[in-house]
């Protein structure tokens, strides 16, 4: 029996930005239902293997497969509104309300006013986006309720895939983890492929199936996170290491105040 | 009190409906033209570094022009177009007013929406351009739907302004014959009518005032969610502004007389006089103010003015190019000649001669001894000439400095009407004035003779454009003035209109047809 075919699949992938090499000779398989983290240092290369992936970038040698078609083949704007894309900080557009940015997507593909519109209702729901703010701008909203806002806008068409880059990084630690798990759970939901940019350790391990390790352009380690804590390179041990410190003084810190 | 009952103030209201108008129609045509121009060229250029920085550098140098310079020089330009237009398709157009002035101030109304355009484009956060292209917008969609909305506050900014400065910039085309509120201030200041050149200054702000204050309403409305109202209040106000400045226009019957006038006093008293005497006649008349000395006569050629007073010298030198000097009458038959050949009609002298003359002071000259141009050429280094601003530079001068060897130690321009003033108070010793001004025996100066005859003579006469020069029922009105007015009755008058408190041009216009009149009973 052979394995089910992957869902992205990133084939020797390269890209350079003048004489930097953003990335490097890059191979991954992403599966079907699958939540995968990138994480590494800023400047890794990590987030432009996100636009590659969507075609925001064009890569210089390699190839990449969605859903078994080569992406250099089709069409960008198309798979760009077949594949969700949850921005840094939202990025949502601040002269249109919560409403319109949610219904972006669904805009841009001509479909009827009503549809759309039940579709925004859905999505608010499935975000928990009370109703009473869909005609508020986003400037009037809380960061919190703005990445609720970005990722509805990311599902509005119904998408098989989802993007994330860095969604929850500027979020206060309460607001980030609720998001984070309410995120999870929509993915598993939905059934979802989602591809999460985040340079914090400790949210890839706890929301991924697997993570990917970036370093200087190059793909260093691929990993479920139990797998990934046992990796031996020195660059994965060093980025494990702040995680697992502060787990183990929480740990300590956590059972004296039980006591 | 007497302030504001001034007759004056009525007579500048009695002529804003047409002043207006034009004025409106002018500046609103130029900057949906400079908009239709500038806006797509940004877009064209917005990722095109160096088209955009040519753009921006000939929109910066047609900037630097001044705007009386620029609305002059499309002039010339179109004239010559109209030409080639006119020999290669068979098709001609008016180089005069409504077209130079709409085209030269599009120019100036393209400076701010550019460079507004491409910094509002490019103050975009790539962020937010990236997430367009992230949703699945095309490079048009996130155009429209993005990139345009955000930069429309800045982009606004910048028509508001071209607004401003067009509104502002077309009261300087009356020279080049289109009618603006820039009538009042060119009359006005030619008279010494302050109220016309307040009035004038005040319509103009007033003006730029209110369609600053609707696109300002136009872009509050964009900017804001449900804003639709304010876009509409905006929208209709300059809609009502357009079909208000139309109104006039459209009453307007084609038998319509257009009598020229350039811009000394003397040609707004005579052009009044002849626009009263065919009112008189039942034939309705209007009179076209301020045109450049370079203008009227194309103008009058083409059939946009049907009559005006031009001098004999400045035809056969300016408008002819002739170096020549020749006998007065002899001069008057070889220019009724030429004249005839471009299609125009030498109706008549007038009676006066209004000449450039060098003028001083009375006590001055006769304490240096000076009573001819001869005699001034031996004390010229010593001392200062003003002239007009064309004086300089015309055929006279050379003339005059060739047959005397004129060489003064100081030279200097000067608004016409300011000239006698300085002469008087001796800021300049000399001044090229005009034989027919009647500022001369009120400053006391005296003219000094040219016996060599190195000056040209100047006989005002009457020219009757191609078109009506078969015009009985206007040949009737106008004929009582031919000869009848001797150069005493001529600068009495002009210096009445001079004054501005005695009266508006067409108050003096009255005054000297009371004189003739007289005469002829």
């Amino acid at each position: 029996m052979s394995a089910p075919a992957p869902a992205i699949s990133v084939q020797r992938v390269a890209r350079r930005f003048g004489r930097v090499t953003a990335v490097d000779d890059v191979s991954l398989e992403i599966g079907e239902g699958e939540f995968l983290a990138v994480v590494g240092a800023s400047g890794s290369g990590k987030t432009t293997l996100l636009r590659l992936i969507n075609r925001l970038i064009a890569p210089d040698s390699g190839r990449i497969v969605i859903h078994g078609e080569d992406s250099a083949a089709s069409d960008p704007v198309a798979l760009r509104r077949r594949i969700g894309m949850v921005f840094q900080s939202g990025a949502l557009f601040p002269h249109m309300s919560v409403a319109d940015n949610i219904g972006i997507t669904p805009r841009l593909t001509g479909q009827p006013r009503q549809e759309i519109a039940a579709r925004i209702d859905e999505m608010m729901a499935l975000v928990q986006l009370a109703p009473e703010l869909r005609a508020r701008r986003p400037h009037e909203l809380s960061g919190g309720q703005r990445q609720r806002v970005g990722v509805a806008r990311a599902l509005a068409a119904g998408p098989r895939i989802v993007l994330m880059d860095e969604p929850f990084g500027a979020l206060d630690p309460l607001t980030r983890d609720t998001l984070g798990e309410d995120y999870r759970a929509l993915h598993t939901r939905l059934g979802l492929v989602t591809v999460m940019v985040t340079h914090d350790i400790a949210e890839a391990l706890l929301l991924a199936d697997r993570i990917a390790v970036m370093h200087e352009g190059r793909l260093v380690a691929v990993a479920d996170p139990k797998r990934m804590s046992q990796n031996e390179q020195p660059y994965v041990r060093d980025l494990l290491r702040a995680p697992r410190r502060q787990a183990e003084r929480l740990a300590a810190l956590l059972a004296q105040g039980t006591r | 009190m007497t302030g504001l009952l001034d007759p004056r103030w009525s007579e500048a209201v009695a002529r804003l409906p047409d002043y207006l108008g034009a004025h409106v129609r002018v500046s609103l045509a130029a900057l949906a033209l400079g908009l239709a121009v500038s806006l797509p060229l940004a877009l064209i250029t917005r990722h095109r570094p160096a088209a955009r920085g040519v753009l921006l550098g000939i929109a910066s140098i047609a900037q630097t022009v001044p705007g009386l310079a620029l609305l002059a020089l499309f002039y010339p330009l179109l004239l010559a177009l109209a030409a080639l237009s006119a020999k290669w398709f068979g098709v001609s157009f008016s180089a005069f007013g409504f077209l130079p002035a709409v085209l030269a101030l599009a120019l100036y109304a393209m400076l701010p929406v550019l460079r507004n355009t491409i910094t509002g484009l490019q103050g975009i956060d790539p962020a937010l351009i990236e997430a367009a292209r992230g949703v699945g917008m095309t490079e048009r969609q996130s155009l429209a739907l993005v990139e345009w909305p955000l930069a429309l506050p800045v982009i606004m900014a910048g028509i508001r302004t071209a607004a401003v400065w067009v509104i502002g910039t077309a009261t300087l085309s009356t020279p080049i014959g289109q009618t603006s509120l820039g009538n009042y201030i060119f009359a006005g200041l030619q008279t010494q009518n302050w109220v016309f050149v307040l009035f004038g200054c005040a319509a103009a702000a007033t003006l730029a005032l209110a369609v600053d204050g609707l696109l300002a309403l136009i872009e509050h409305g964009l900017r804001h969610h449900r804003g639709r109202a304010r876009i509409a209040l905006g929208a209709m106000g300059l809609a009502a502004l357009i079909v208000a400045s139309l109104a006039p226009g459209l009453a307007r019957t084609s038998a319509h007389y257009v009598i020229g006038a350039k811009t000394f006093t003397e040609q707004y008293v005579l052009s009044q006089l002849i626009a009263q005497r065919l009112n008189a006649a039942g034939l309705s008349a209007t009179t076209r103010e301020g045109l450049g000395s370079n203008v009227i006569f194309e103008a009058l050629r083409d059939g946009e003015i049907d009559a005006y007073v031009d001098y004999s010298g400045t035809l056969w030198a300016n408008q002819f190019r002739h170096t020549d000097v020749k006998p007065r009458r002899a001069l008057l038959t070889a220019l009724a000649a030429r004249l005839a050949d471009d299609g125009v009609t030498l109706f008549g002298e007038l009676g006066f001669a209004n000449a450039y003359a060098l003028v001083m002071p009375r006590a001055r000259a006769s304490a240096l001894g000076i009573r001819s141009i001869a005699d001034l050429a031996a004390r010229a280094p010593e001392l200062s000439i003003a002239g007009d601003y064309e004086f300089f530079s015309r055929p006279e001068w050379a003339a005059l400095r060739q047959a005397y060897g004129l060489r003064f130690g100081k030279q200097r321009q000067m608004q016409p009407d300011f000239m006698y003033a300085a002469v008087a108070a001796g800021e300049v010793n000399v001044i090229a004035g005009y034989t027919s001004d009647g500022l001369i025996a009120k400053y006391n100066l005296v003219v000094l003779d040219d016996l060599k005859k190195a000056i040209p003579p100047y006989d005002a006469v009457l020219l009757l454009s191609p078109r009506r020069a078969n015009d009985r029922a206007l040949r009737e009105a106008l004929r009582p003035l031919i000869g009848a007015i001797d150069i005493a009755t001529m600068r009495e008058a002009n210096l009445r209109a001079a004054d501005g408190a005695t009266g508006s041009a067409a108050d003096v216009a009255r005054w000297l047809w009371d004189q003739i009149a007289a005469r002829h009973k």
